[in-house]
């Protein structure tokens, strides 16, 4: 039976004794020094973080901006799915119970505990992303034209206007982008298809197979309906001023049509360093299965220290990207880059170095970690069927009082303390050891609790509060399987030390089998669902893995040196094996080795 | 206690046992009466949603002295409904109700204004939604499908698939019962009652998988003897581990319990309350399905099985043997002529393991059997012996 090593139990406790003792150290480098405004104490770093319901937090409403002449466009349908997406945004950034929920045509986003406004930012954004091809590009300021019309905005004048005509200047600045080599050409290019002549900047392009200097607009490979690039939209590039991105990327919202996939479109990047003429989207934020934030890796495999967003298509979104890179890998110049477009301003326009078939891309910038995540969290979930003018942030108190948490607080220790007292009645001297074993598996799920709470935003609200109450005393279930199993295992005529081990191995199955029940249900739970539902998951796959931990690691070794010494071993009266109350003769349960029991020769039966 | 202490030992050898399988149309009754009284309640009382699955009306309070506190009473005093308050910012208090009859959002506001020296239109009221809408509930029950399945397979390969079939039968049963005795007792569902029903899903699985690994060991090899039936086997197991499975039920029952109390009696409102009753509810049913259920379904489901007939045929014929002929004598010639005398009765309740039964004789001496079975059935036959000794 005994076929595994000899158990050690000294070396197991230790063990639990270390792995203990790490979560707690653990705690004291996870939890920032302050929070907001407050500087943390020791003991603020020791507690839980509490949930919305019980610490009150962040709230901001968010009101749908409505563009002229799509009045009817803030439908129930887009606002519940608006609603569905913020709520998956919110959840990427932990397991807080955050609540997204409408009111009136508004939506309500509340986030337990303070909030830095990045959060509430992130979450709100449109995030409609979209490839289109390059089509000319150019720095970021309003190209001054021989046309009698006046340049439209006086504003840039300040600062970068004298800079940009220098014919044939090369501006590779422009960080966004990983390549920019080429930047000579657009000057020509953008001079030649300009409708009005330009004296001033007509640098050929160097022998190259791009368009030659016509009033025709070019027209750009192959894209399927590609609309002419009209005139207006030439003099509209021609005009476009990047040195405030965010401005642009509003004007463009309020303009009906403007940023729509079908139609080509004069943007800046980000940064405002430059600004391109794209043609109309072919690959769109739907096409997009999932993005992770991941280290950038140069061509060699070894990491740059820089963030990417790495973007994994559909099988659809395979095709289509693989038809865009094929297409302008054969191109050269600004023709052979594409832009990744969100909301309107282009993230990064990448030369295209290979024909993607893989179906991934990535997404490069001058990310850090955090900006990474929090981008890929909101391309995961898809774009906004609206766009949101943020409301007001606003702190919001907890729902519930005091005595709420007070008195679950209060009824969980007092129903944890019969639990006590009933198993020192039943089980006397092992009680004891369900005992420790409770203290020991509450102690883990608190430093667990705290410490997540720092990691991985984890809070706790009232229900799971009583949650984990309920869920250390059904922990207590492991116990009594094994305690039962031992003792059934004495019936049959085992010495208790022997006892002990065998009852463990059987005992250990069942645990095993039904604590992987309990963690199947944690982890498919929290993995498909949303909101108040993962919470729970997580709270219920945590338990389990703590009562398998704490079983292995504690109670099994403790039973083991217990049954060694002579109050156990024994069989004393309260030991909780006495030989009478297992119907067992007390030679048996004492002998040091294993004899079988022959009922018909025992003398005694009880 | 002592006696409960002992009765461990008594029942684990058989001396004490109660015939779960043999008596289980009474429990069927029992389960068919309290299912029947729970989808009557469920259609004609329903689950009352709270404001986080239906949403509702909230009303925003602006000044200088308005207070979480006042802003309860006002409403509380005006209209019955349930109620969140909170501040919002330095100076303002949200109150979210049930959905209210226009006649009584303009009451609440009136009164709101009244109160705090304020116009009508300073008291600002709309329509919220919920805060656990349609998408979270969909995607909950999607989960639970998959989780669902997950488990049938889980069991399936563990176990076999009529044990997770009648896992499932039983975890059926303990849902529709929990949810009918919650809407009997009227209590809202809020997302804290929605998390007490899925604590109990696992629990509920829990318990059912700790009952079928005895089952199960005690039916290895239980095919090649003719001591026991399969239903004799599982009714052994569920008295084996029934001093677990109501120490088990009492240790989670305690907190609950307690939880339950005070969220009724003391505070009388809250997420505590709901979760408290779920799981009350849940976690005792879960026990009863365990003992009196699913052990019952499983034995009805693998007596079907022609090898299990068999057996039961081999061991009714045994009895029948042990019966007519003198202590120790048993004939193969006897075996087969008491077939057609194997009565169903017999069958589901088998000798060996219930005290009214007389005790039986020494086991068969195997041969050909594995060392395993043969083991198996000394242990057994030694625990079985012993009790009858004892009754004597």
């Amino acid at each position: 039976m005994a076929a595994t090593p000899p158990s050690r139990p000294g070396r197991t406790l230790t063990i639990l004794a270390v792995l203990s003792a790490l979560v707690f150290a653990a705690i004291w480098f996870a939890a920032p020094d302050r929070v907001g405004d407050n500087r943390l104490s020791a003991a603020q770093k020791y507690q839980p973080r509490l949930g919305l319901d019980l610490e009150g937090g962040t709230s901001v409403i968010l009101t749908p901006r409505v563009p002229k002449g799509e009045e009817g466009s803030v439908t129930r349908e887009a606002l519940d799915q608006a609603v569905s997406i913020i709520r998956n945004r919110v959840d990427s950034f932990g397991v807080a119970e955050s609540e997204t929920t409408t009111a009136g045509k508004n939506i309500v986003i509340s986030i337990p505990g303070k909030q830095d406004d990045s959060i509430l930012a992130t979450v709100q954004q449109t995030a409609e992303l979209r490839f289109r091809p390059v089509l000319l590009s150019a720095a970021g300021v309003p190209t001054p034209t021989a046309s009698p019309t006046p340049a439209p905005s006086p504003s840039g004048s300040g600062t970068a206007s004298p800079s940009p005509s220098p014919p044939g200047v090369s501006t590779p600045s422009s960080s966004p982008s990983t390549s920019t080599q080429n930047r000579v050409l657009p000057k020509g290019l953008r001079a030649a298809a300009s409708a009005s002549p330009s004296p001033s900047a007509s640098t050929p392009p160097s022998g190259d197979a791009t368009p030659a200097p016509s009033a025709t607009p070019p027209a750009p490979n192959t894209a399927p309906g590609d609309p002419a690039l009209s005139a207006a939209l030439q003099q509209r590039f021609a005009e476009l001023d990047c040195t405030d991105p965010e401005a642009v990327r509003q004007a463009l919202r309020q303009e009906p049509g403007a940023d729509d996939p079908g139609n080509p479109l004069a943007t800046c990047d980000e940064d405002g360093a430059e600004k391109l003429l794209l043609g109309p989207a072919e690959v769109l934020g739907t096409d997009v299965d999932t993005a992770t934030a991941s280290l950038q890796t140069n061509s060699q495999g070894t990491a740059t220290g820089g963030w990417v967003v790495q973007l994994d298509f559909t099988s659809d979104g395979k095709k289509k990207f693989g038809n865009i890179t094929r297409r302008l890998f054969a191109e050269t110049g600004d023709r052979n880059r594409f832009a990744i477009v969100l909301d309107g301003l282009v993230v990064s326009a990448p030369t295209t170095n290979a024909v993607i078939t893989n179906g991934q891309a990535e997404i490069s910038g001058d990310f850090t970690q955090a900006d990474a995540t929090e981008l890929a969290n909101v391309l995961k979930y898809g774009a906004l069927p609206l766009t949101f003018d943020p409301g007001e942030v606003q702190e919001i108190s907890a729902t519930l009082g005091g005595d709420q948490l007070s008195a679950g607080l209060a009824a969980g220790l007092i129903g944890l303390l019969l639990v006590v007292i009933y198993s020192l009645l039943y089980y006397r001297g092992l009680g004891l050891v369900t005992i420790a074993s409770l203290v020991v598996a509450a102690t883990i799920t608190y430093g667990m609790v705290v410490l997540l709470g720092w990691q991985l935003g984890f809070r706790l609200s009232l229900a799971g509060i009583a949650g984990l109450i309920v869920a250390i005393g059904i922990t207590a279930d492991s116990f009594v399987v094994y305690f039962e199993r031992i003792r059934d295992e004495v019936r049959d005529g085992r010495p208790l030390r022997v006892a002990v081990e065998t009852g463990w191995h059987r005992a250990r199955r069942t645990i095993l089998a039904a604590d992987f029940v309990s963690f199947l249900a944690a982890v498919v739970l929290y993995l498909l669902s949303v909101g108040g539902v993962r919470g729970f998951a997580f709270t219920l796959g945590l338990t389990t893995l703590i009562d398998v931990a704490v079983v292995f690691l504690f109670t099994k070794p403790l039973v083991s040196l217990l049954a060694r010494t002579k109050f156990f071993g024994q069989g004393h009266r309260f030991s909780g094996l006495a030989a009478d109350r297992l119907g067992t003769p007390r030679r048996t349960l004492t002998s040091r080795t294993p004899r079988r029991r022959d009922v018909a020769t025992a003398p005694k039966e009880a | 206690m002592t006696r409960l202490g002992s009765l461990g030992a008594r029942l684990y050898r058989g001396e004490v046992s109660y015939d779960f399988i043999g008596n289980r149309r009474t429990w069927y009754v029992v389960s068919a009466v309290l299912l029947l009284v729970s989808v009557s309640s469920l259609l004609l009382l329903r689950l009352t949603l709270g404001i986080e699955f239906r949403g509702g009306a909230e009303f925003r309070v602006q000044g200088s002295d308005v207070s979480v506190d006042t802003v309860r009473n006002v409403v509380d005093d005006t209209v019955k409904t349930e109620i969140v308050v909170q501040q919002v910012g330095q100076n303002a208090v949200r109150a979210q109700t049930e959905a209210l009859k226009s006649a009584e959002v303009e009451d609440i506001r009136l009164a709101l204004a009244e109160r705090f020296g304020l116009e009508r239109a300073d008291v600002s009221t709309q329509f919220i939604g919920p805060s656990w809408g349609r998408d979270i509930s969909i995607k909950a029950l999607r989960a639970l499908l998959f989780f669902l399945l997950g488990v049938v397979v889980f069991l399936s390969l563990y176990f076999e698939w009529k044990m997770a079939l009648a896992a499932m039968v039983a975890l059926l049963h303990d849902l529709v019962i929990t949810a009918g005795l919650y809407s009997l007792i009227g209590f809202e569902v809020t997302p804290a009652t929605v998390i007490g029903f899925l604590t109990i899903l696992g629990y509920s699985l829990y318990d059912t998988v700790v009952v079928f690994d005895k089952v199960r060991e005690n039916t290895q090899g239980l095919t090649g003897g003719s001591r026991t039936t399969y239903s004799g086997a599982v009714n052994l197991a569920v008295n084996q581990t029934l001093v677990r499975s109501i120490n088990t039920s009492i240790i989670a029952l305690l907190p609950i319990a307690a939880i339950l109390f005070a969220g009724v009696v003391l505070l009388g409102a809250g997420p505590l309350k709901d979760l408290a009753l779920a799981l009350f509810i849940g976690v005792a049913v879960g026990a009863y399905s365990s003992i009196f259920i699913a052990p019952a379904v499983l034995a009805q489901l693998k007596e079907r099985e022609p090898a299990m007939q068999a057996l039961a045929r081999r061991v009714s014929s045994r009895k029948a043997g042990t019966a007519t002929t003198p202590a120790g004598r048993r004939g193969s010639v006897d075996a087969e002529a008491s077939d057609s005398a194997a009565s169903d009765e017999e069958v589901l309740a088998p000798a060996g393991v219930s005290p009214t039964r007389p005790p039986q004789g020494r086991p068969a001496p195997s041969t050909g059997r594995s060392q395993q079975q043969r083991s198996q059935q000394r242990k057994s036959g030694s625990r079985n012996r012993s009790g009858g000794r004892k009754k004597r």
